[in-house]
Order: structure tokens, then sequence, then C-alpha cells
């Protein structure tokens, strides 16, 4: 084959994936400007023929969208911030602190990954029922407050940091939480930013635990509270994909602006051993 | 050298979260899983009675939960190749010198993977609608009669499988371009130059090089689609005739719906078993394949 023709034919393939990759998400927010009623029609149309947010007015006017939305962000938000926090601080000790029994306690949380997180569900809602926290944003919020992925992620980031630093600002007589904040916080900044977007889009996308968690309509995030509306709005397209558009849109904005970070958060993950 | 209590109050708040949110749970799955826990348990702990392996003995006698296990491994046995396909071939094109506007390429095919499942298979749900969906409005121009995607019980599977490739691809493919990336230019150049064809180099030079990658990716993806749930609580609601009752479907039915809370819990330890077999059996595999003539296969 010749040069010319394989250059076409690679890129060519590339351009094709694109599209199959891409039309889904362009449909969806091309019909989410549409009528109600006007997507279903031969052919099925592309573009809306007179665009307008009548859909997205419905939604949050009527569908109680709004609060869907307002949920997820706080609860994503929590999870973000309070995972990072524990897992930095778990990561850290880690890769730097000594204690006995260290590594053979990292190889036990490792060996915990090949247990799906589904088999807690069950256990995990009778212990929220009990303490009162199914049907509330902590009953989503407390189980994800630490994992093992972003311990791992922040342990292999740690590693990087020279003791010597750390024995220097100890013999100055600086405390060990004073070392965490003012020495290593700033040192592991990029793996900062890695771990809060992967906990972000996990907490954003997550589907079966908030669905069981969260019983009643006030609490539910963005995923539930769609696959609600899909069931009770099975024919209104225009509408789905409105509500559709609301829930990706966020995070996939949040992906574009910060995707050196994501993709070298999942090579980094990715390594194992 | 830091005192060894720093270190344990470091550990503390994500060891806790761990321990009582993750294993203390993992353990009472265990121990429920051993018990009739039901409706009557929940109102009244009085009632519950200790079953032994009573709910392991019916659910292997329940037509049902085999044919949960069985949509499961389909699900499986065909996406996670089609998956690892996709995502080997649109890595090896996006390695290529010739391929331009890489960067662009790249985010645009790995898009699909940071969308929420449930909003975007609420959109595969109108595209492959019988009536007015664009994937038999396609197929129709090129003269095949439209397929009831969704409604059908040989066509439910084979669509689920086909929206989680277009959902997941992405991922493995960053993975499998780091691996591509790290293979070193001058063996295709030597391959070149003894006149090896492209399929050649690919099968003898990058196949080889990149099979630690494969394996990884091949037991991560295939415990990941085990865990298969979500797409058909939205796409079919586990029909059409149950076509598409996944193992976690059939937990999520048991535990959350009935309310036998014992008898799901030891659906969810049996799923763990079949997933642990499974990649205990493909490390074993891929060991085995390496002996016979001493190097790669």
């Amino acid at each position: 084959m010749s040069p010319r023709l394989m250059k076409a034919l690679i890129n060519g393939l590339l351009i094709g994936g694109t599209v199959v990759a891409l039309f889904p998400l362009l449909w969806m927010l091309s019909v989410s400007f549409m009528a109600p009623g006007e997507a279903s029609a031969l052919p099925p149309p592309l573009l809306p023929k007179h665009p307008g947010w009548a859909n997205y007015r419905e939604l949050f006017v009527r569908a109680g969208m709004g609060r869907y939305l307002l949920n997820s962000v706080l609860v994503a938000g929590a999870i973000t911030a309070l995972s990072l926090v524990f897992n930095l601080m778990a990561g850290y000790a880690f890769a730097k602190l000594r204690f006995a029994g260290r590594e053979r306690l990292f190889q036990a949380l490792l060996g915990a990954l090949v247990i799906p997180a589904q088999v807690a569900m069950l256990p995990l809602f009778l212990l929220l029922k009990y303490v009162g926290l199914v049907n509330s944003y902590a009953g989503v919020v407390a189980p994800a407050m630490a994992t093992v992925f972003g311990i791992f992620l922040v342990r292999q980031y740690a590693r990087g940091i020279p003791d010597e630093l750390l024995e220097a600002a100890r013999i100055d007589g600086a405390g060990e939480w004073r070392i965490f904040v003012q020495i290593v916080l700033p040192l592991l900044k990029p793996i900062i930013v890695t771990l809060a977007i992967f906990s972000f889009l996990a907490a954003w996308n997550d589907f079966m635990w908030p669905l069981i968690v969260l019983t009643g309509q006030e609490h539910y995030t963005l995923p539930i509270g769609l696959a609600s509306l899909a069931r009770e709005h099975a024919q209104d397209s225009e509408l789905m994909m409105a509500g559709s558009v609301v829930t990706v849109l966020p995070v996939l904005l949040l992906f574009l602006s910060l995707q050196r970070y994501y993709l070298q958060g999942l090579l980094l993950g990715s390594v194992k051993g | 050298m830091n005192s060894p209590r720093s270190a344990w109050l470091f550990l503390a708040p994500a060891l806790v979260v761990l321990g009582v949110f993750f294993l203390l749970p993992v353990l009472g799955a265990l121990i429920l899983s051993l018990t009739d826990y039901d409706l009557y348990a929940l109102a009244d702990i009085r009632n519950l009675r200790f079953v032994g392996l009573g709910n392991y003995w019916e659910l292997l006698h329940r037509p049902l939960f085999w044919s949960a296990l069985g949509h499961t491994a389909y699900f499986v046995a065909v996406g996670v190749p089609l998956s690892m396909g996709a995502s080997l071939g649109a890595a090896v094109l996006l390695n290529s010198p010739l391929a331009r506007c890489k960067p662009l390429f790249r985010t645009a095919l790995f898009a699909p993977v940071v969308t929420t499942v449930v909003a975007v298979a609420v959109i595969w749900r109108y595209l492959f609608n019988t009536k007015y969906g664009m994937a038999n409005y396609l197929l129709g121009l090129l003269g095949i009669h439209p397929v009831d995607w969704l409604g059908d019980p040989h066509w439910a599977m084979p669509t689920i499988i086909l929206f989680a490739v277009w959902k997941n691809f992405g991922y493995n493919m960053i993975i499998f371009l780091a691996g591509l990336q790290a293979i070193p230019p001058d063996l295709y150049e030597a391959a070149r130059i003894d006149g090896a064809s492209s399929w050649r180099q690919f099968r003898h030079i990058t196949l080889p090089l990149l099979k630690p990658t494969l394996l990884m990716v091949a037991i991560l993806t295939v415990s990941g689609y085990f865990q298969l749930f979500a797409e058909p609580y939205v796409m079919t609601e586990g029909g059409p005739l149950q076509s598409t009752v996944s193992v976690l479907y059939l937990m999520y039915d048991e535990g959350f719906k009935w309310w036998n809370l014992g008898s799901a819990s030891a659906v969810a330890f049996l799923l763990f078993l079949i997933m642990f077999a499974v990649t205990v059996l493909m490390l074993k595999l891929s060991r085995h394949g390496e002996h016979p003539d001493g190097g790669p296969a």
C-alpha cells in the first residue's frame, strides 16, 4: 500500500471513530432544543426547526431537576473534599512515615480491591438504617470518604518526596502535621488535582449505591432523578435529552478543562506493582 | 524520624472509613448470606434464623440465577473482546506516525468514558428506538429491515454490549497508547529493513511486547463487566422476558425490591467467587502460554 493511501486510510478511520464517539452526544444536544414530539419523525431530524429552551424550563420548573442538580453538586463536592483529605493523609503515611507493619497493611488494602463493592452494599444499607442515615446525603457521602485507589495513587506519587526534606524540617522542630501541610501538600499539588477530578467524576456518575440508599425524591442525585424521569417520560425524547445534557455537560466540561491531569491519573492508577 | 503514633494518626481517618463502611459490611454480608434475613427480620430481628448454606443451595437450584449468570457471562465473553479490540485498534491508529491532529482525536474518542452511564444509556434508548431511531433509519437506507433492538430478547443484550463498547473503549485505549509508545521505534525500523509487512510487525513485535498490558487490561475489564447493572436498569429494566437480567440486577431485585437480604447476599458472594476464579484462571492461562518455547507466545 502506498504511504499516501495508508495515510488517508488511517485518518479516515480516525474520523469515522470520532463521528461514532461524538454523534450520540451531539444528537442529544440538538434534540434537547427541539419542540416536544419533533424528534419522533422520519427521517429522524438532525437539527431543531425552531431551537428553544422549553425542555429545560419544563425540567427545572416542573420536574425538579434543579433540586437534583443541587443534590449532585453537594454530594459530589462533599465526597471530593473529604476523600481528598483522608486519602492524602493515608497515602502520605504509607509512602513516607515509618511504622511497624506498613507494607503488610498496604498489601492487605490492595488485596481488598478484588472484592467488588456491591458485596458490601446489603449490610451497609442495614448499618445505615440502624443509625438513621438511609435517605440522607451522609448515607451517600460517608462510604465514599476514603478509597483504596486514592490512597494508592497518593502513595505512588508521594514516594518521590526526598526524605532529607522531611528530616530537615523535623530537626528544625516542626511537628508532623505542620510538615504535612506546609511541605508535603504543596509538593503533591499535581496529584491533588488528578485525584480531585477522579473523585468528583466518580461521585457524580455513581448510580447503584445512591439508587439504593436514597429512597426519597428530595435527595435524588442527577443519575437517580434522570433514571426515574426516564421511566415516567419514556415517550418524551426531547425532555429526556435536555435532562441528559444537564447531567453530562458538567462532567464533560470538567474533563475537557483538566484533561491532562485526568489522563495522567488514569495511567498512574493502572500501572499496578 | 517520625513517631509511630503520628503515622497511625495520619492513617486513622481513612482506615476507620474503609473498616466501618467496607470491611465490616463485607464480613456482615458473609454472615447475612447464611441467614434467612427478610422483611420479617427487618421488622423484628427475633425472626432471624440461621440457615447455613441454604441460600446458596436454593440459588443453585433457581433457574433465574443461572439465566442471570448466563446473561452476565454472555456480556463478559462478547463485550470484553469487542471492547479491547476497539481500544487496541484506536490506540494503534492514534500511535501511527501518519495520523494527524492526534490530541483532538484522542479527546473525542475518550469523551464517552467520562459521561454518566444513565444519561448516555437514555440517549441510546432513543437512537435504537424501533420506529424513529437513527440506527434503524440508517439500516433502512441500506435496505435492511428495522430491528426491534431493545424489545427483542435476542437483540437486547447485543445492543447493551454495543453500548458498553462505545462507552468504555476510550479508557483502555489510553492505557494501550501508553504501552505502544513504550515500544522502541528501532524494533519496527529493523523489521521494515527485513521487509516485514505492517501486519507481521503488529503480530510479532507489537502484540508480544504489549502482552503484560493486555493481560492487566483484560483482568480489569472482565471484573468491571461482571458488575453489569446500570445499563440494563435504564435501557431494558431487565427485559424483554428477563433476557437482560444480570447477576447484580438479580441481587438488587432480590435485596431491595423483595427484601430477601440473606439470599441477595448469597448472590453477591457467588458473584465475587466467580469473578475471583475467572481472574485466577486468566493469570494461570497467561503464565501457561509463556512456557512451551521459553519465550512469549
